[in-house]
């Protein structure tokens, strides 16, 4: 365990050194800057509505609305960051001889996989934290509105990038850093547009596509908490406004339950012991 | 004491290729031997297996007794590759901390500042991996390699980077390491490198070990060289034992003898004989 925790610190000190947070912090700074400045925008526009049958709680649909969108795009950004920090972290680090300095220590791979996972996820999950949290506040801030559940969504988004940074560690297994990243964001592209087909489904009413949908987010836990966090937004409203929330930007939210959680979990462990397992079988 | 690395018909197949087939290869604590072989000999394969980098496909391999790979063979090994890179964001004191701490050595500062100084970057110890030439990223790879004191130190190619002078350091270094009853295993293209610090070479040749023992003993007598007054007489077939009788009967033959040589073969020419490429 020793041994992981000097990996972890080394990642993470490579990730400061490097300049990474940096970059990173500058970046969501200038994200959330523009994410302030829309959401005050859009809370004043909304303000002089007023909807003649009461139906419509424009404060909650525009609240949860940009909340969401701020969570489609802190997951993103985390899944840039997961994988950038972890693409390489085998096959990519090998190939530029820079893993088997490391992997001849007694450490023992099973330690170095461990240590790398561990420095990705405190960054990342930090970060994701940090991001939803602001997000949240300049939303309250702007709108007075707040989730029904503010916890659930958050933590829904730093297992998700737990587990996209695992995923990226297990591609890094196998595939070169290029390939690895492609292959990353191929499978995010897939749980978004499986989040959209998603919505047009439970839309349209067409079954297939929903079930589709269904498998491919439990195949791809990061979607489905991503989606179990929109829904817990805005979980407690009702009528006509709770219907269009439902639908929600970039994958319509969708109830995930305790066995979301429990398989998000099982599902890292799995990746992981893939992972250690390929990496056992290497060679170097 | 069992030996620092042994291996007995020890194999190893890429796919289709064979790499190693079957090498048998001791080396001795406080024993020096070099690897030599052309390009895809096995000699990387066979280092790699020892440090645990590569696994055998069969046969054995020990390092101080533990099997090769696992984490107390680990722990008595010390290894620079041939194709290394270490993080250029660290600096020298900063990277050999590093694999202290991997390493479990609790050498601190004061190991630290040692191992810089034996290979000669004791006032590099501040600058950055990026800032350093090829040939001080190397000296460092040796340092790297010798944290914890490890009984059996590997290394590909240490001094292909280096210049005459690190060289020399490289040199005085496995010397000491002898002294102190480090093992080495030494890969190299540098033949006369080779000839001049190893106790004994094994030459490797499509995974097999073609040609092994002394430097002496690997070179073979190639005759005898005596200058006179008339110039440089030469007799190819002629032994140590028959230079007294030669010079007796140059001598009465009214010939001033200057200086009498006795010939070998260079490594490089056993070398090339093994190889099959004379």
């Amino acid at each position: 365990m020793s041994g992981a925790l000097v990996i972890a610190r080394y990642a993470l000190r490579e990730a400061v050194r490097r300049r990474v947070l940096v970059v990173v912090v500058v970046l969501t700074l200038a994200f959330l800057a523009l994410y302030a400045l829309g959401t005050n925008a859009a809370f004043d526009q909304v303000e002089g509505y007023a909807d003649p049958a009461q139906q419509l709680d424009e404060r909650v649909l525009t609240g949860s609305t940009l909340l969401g969108l701020s969570m489609f795009t802190t997951l993103f950004l985390g899944a840039v960051l997961a994988s950038f920090l972890t693409l390489g972290a085998v096959r990519g680090d090998a190939e530029r001889g820079l893993l088997q300095p490391l992997v001849v220590r007694p450490v023992g791979r099973t330690s170095l996989l461990l240590g790398r996972f561990c420095g990705a996820a405190a960054v990342c999950s930090s970060y994701v934290a940090a991001v939803y949290l602001a997000a949240l506040l300049i939303t309250g801030a702007a709108g007075d509105w707040w989730p029904d559940r503010i916890v659930a969504p958050g933590l829904g988004l730093v297992v998700g990038v737990l587990v996209i940074a695992a995923l990226s560690l297990l591609g890094s297994v196998f595939l070169s850093a290029t390939a690895n990243g492609i292959a990353i964001f191929m499978l995010f592209g897939a749980g978004l547009a499986a989040g959209l087909l998603g919505q047009i489904g439970d839309a349209l009413s067409v079954d297939t596509l929903e079930t589709v949908a269904s498998v491919c987010s439990w195949l791809l836990p990061f979607e489905a908490l991503y989606q179990a966090g929109l829904d817990a937004l805005t979980e407690d409203v009702g009528g006509v406004t709770g219907v269009i929330v439902q639908l929600g930007p970039f994958g319509g939210a969708q109830e995930g339950g305790p066995l979301l959680w429990l398989w998000a979990i099982t599902y890292l462990g799995l990746v992981g012991l893939a992972a250690r397992a390929g990496f056992a079988r290497r060679d170097l | 004491m069992p030996p620092a690395f042994a291996c007995r018909q020890l194999s190893k197949r890429y796919g289709g290729t064979q790499a190693l087939a079957g090498v048998d290869l001791s080396v001795e604590p406080g024993e020096l031997v070099g690897l030599l072989g052309p390009n895809g000999a096995g000699k990387s394969t066979l280092t790699k297996i020892a440090c645990g980098l590569v696994r055998q496909s069969g046969g054995e391999a020990e390092v101080a007794g533990a099997r090769a790979g696992s984490a107390p063979a680990r722990a008595e090994v010390g290894y620079l590759a041939e194709l290394f890179r270490f993080p250029d964001w660290l600096n020298a004191d900063e990277l050999i901390e590093l694999h202290q701490a991997l390493a479990g050595s609790a050498g601190g500062a004061a190991e630290r500042a040692e191992l810089l100084e034996l290979v000669g970057l004791a006032d590099a110890r501040g600058v950055k991996v990026a800032a350093m030439s090829k040939g001080m990223q190397q000296r460092l790879g040796i340092a790297q390699a010798l944290v914890g004191a490890p009984r059996l130190l590997l290394l590909d190619e240490p001094t292909s980077a280096l210049d005459p002078v690190g060289r020399r350091i490289v040199r005085d270094l496995l010397s000491e390491l002898r002294g102190r009853g480090v093992a080495v295993l030494l890969n190299s293209h540098l033949l006369s490198e080779v000839e001049l610090v190893c106790d004994r070479v094994a030459i490797l040749l499509a995974g097999r070990i073609v040609a092994g023992g002394t430097p002496a003993e690997l070179a073979r007598p190639r005759g005898v060289e005596i200058q006179t007054g008339r110039g440089v007489r030469a007799f190819p077939e002629a032994g140590r034992e028959e230079v007294p009788r030669i010079v007796a009967e140059l001598v009465e033959a009214g010939e001033d003898v200057y200086e009498v040589r006795l010939l070998t073969s260079t490594l490089e020419e056993a070398y090339l004989e093994a190889v099959g490429a004379a």
